[in-house]
């Protein structure tokens, strides 16, 4: 557990549930990213903005933070494209037929004590622990 | 001009918090769903410190009658447990432990100029387009 990083990973979901907290009290809406994100794409007229700011807030947050982070921030992997590739269809495919992701059902789902998101991240968890099984332990990818 | 400031906030809200917490490394990540492995629990106490905050906020929010800056919550009113909910959330956590993200990290990771988060967001906008004509034809097929 020597990669364990306590403090910044409850910072950051501090920050995360700050996040969900100001979307619900002043828009009313839920913190989900892939429902934000696949929203912005086709949503009706007066239901894409918002979404498209709150992607923009995202991601300039996100490049103000990589410039000036040191070095141990860097994300890294390993994978090829091609695998990457298949993880994002998979993504994209499941999140929407599951109408969440992590943020949607792990994070504001449970946080309304919402059955179907409780249902729904123990089994992405779940499906996500037996793959990360199989791919590093059995077929031996990564490390 | 109210909700789109309130989006962009919450959006570099929820992304600082991504940055800061290094979910935005997909390595990370995988070292959660790892149990079997070199465990980081880290992933764990990012939801928990999010979903916990959220809890006890929206325990506030959600009693008023509406947001304040819309007319009202929209919150999802499904209650089934349903196949798509469970196989949907099962293909995302395959998908999640194949290549270590969620789109929510994905999303804030094009930042870093990686080619591999920018190749997730893609396919992970195809798979989410592929389940929406897949339910397409599905519903006429059964019509």
């Amino acid at each position: 557990m020597e990669n364990f990083t306590p403090l910044t990973a409850i910072l950051g979901g501090l920050l995360i549930g700050l996040s969900a907290t100001i979307l619900m009290l002043f828009n009313g809406r839920i913190a989900g990213i892939s429902g934000i994100f696949y929203g912005a794409f086709e949503g009706k007229e007066h239901d894409t903005a918002w979404r498209w700011w709150f992607v923009a807030g995202l991601l300039a947050a996100s490049a103000i933070f990589f410039w000036l982070a040191p070095a141990e921030y860097t994300p890294s992997s390993e994978m090829s494209l091609t695998n990457v590739a298949i993880a994002g269809l998979l993504v994209g495919f499941g999140t929407r037929l599951g109408s969440g992701c992590t943020s949607g059902h792990g994070v504001c789902g449970i946080a309304r004590f919402s059955m179907r998101s409780i249902i729904a991240t123990i089994t992405f968890i779940v499906a996500g622990v037996a793959t990360t099984y199989v791919v590093r332990h059995l077929i031996g990818m990564g490390s | 001009m109210r909700r789109p400031l309130v989006a962009v906030i919450s959006g570099a809200l929820f992304g600082l918090g991504l940055c800061v917490s290094q979910m935005v490394n997909p390595q990370k990540v995988l070292n959660f769903l790892d149990i079997f492995g070199n465990w980081d629990p880290s992933l764990l106490l990012v939801i928990g410190a999010a979903t916990g905050l959220t809890m006890f906020s929206f325990g506030f929010v959600l009693k008023r009658k509406t947001s304040l800056f819309d007319d009202e919550f929209r919150l999802p009113t499904s209650k089934d447990i349903d196949r798509r909910l469970i196989v949907g959330s099962a293909i995302f956590g395959v998908g999640w432990g194949i290549g270590g993200y969620c789109p929510g990290p994905a999303i804030a990771s094009i930042t870093t100029g990686l080619i591999e988060p920018t190749v997730f967001v893609v396919f992970l906008l195809l798979g989410s387009q592929i389940e929406k004509v897949w339910g397409w034809f599905a519903a006429r097929a059964s019509s």
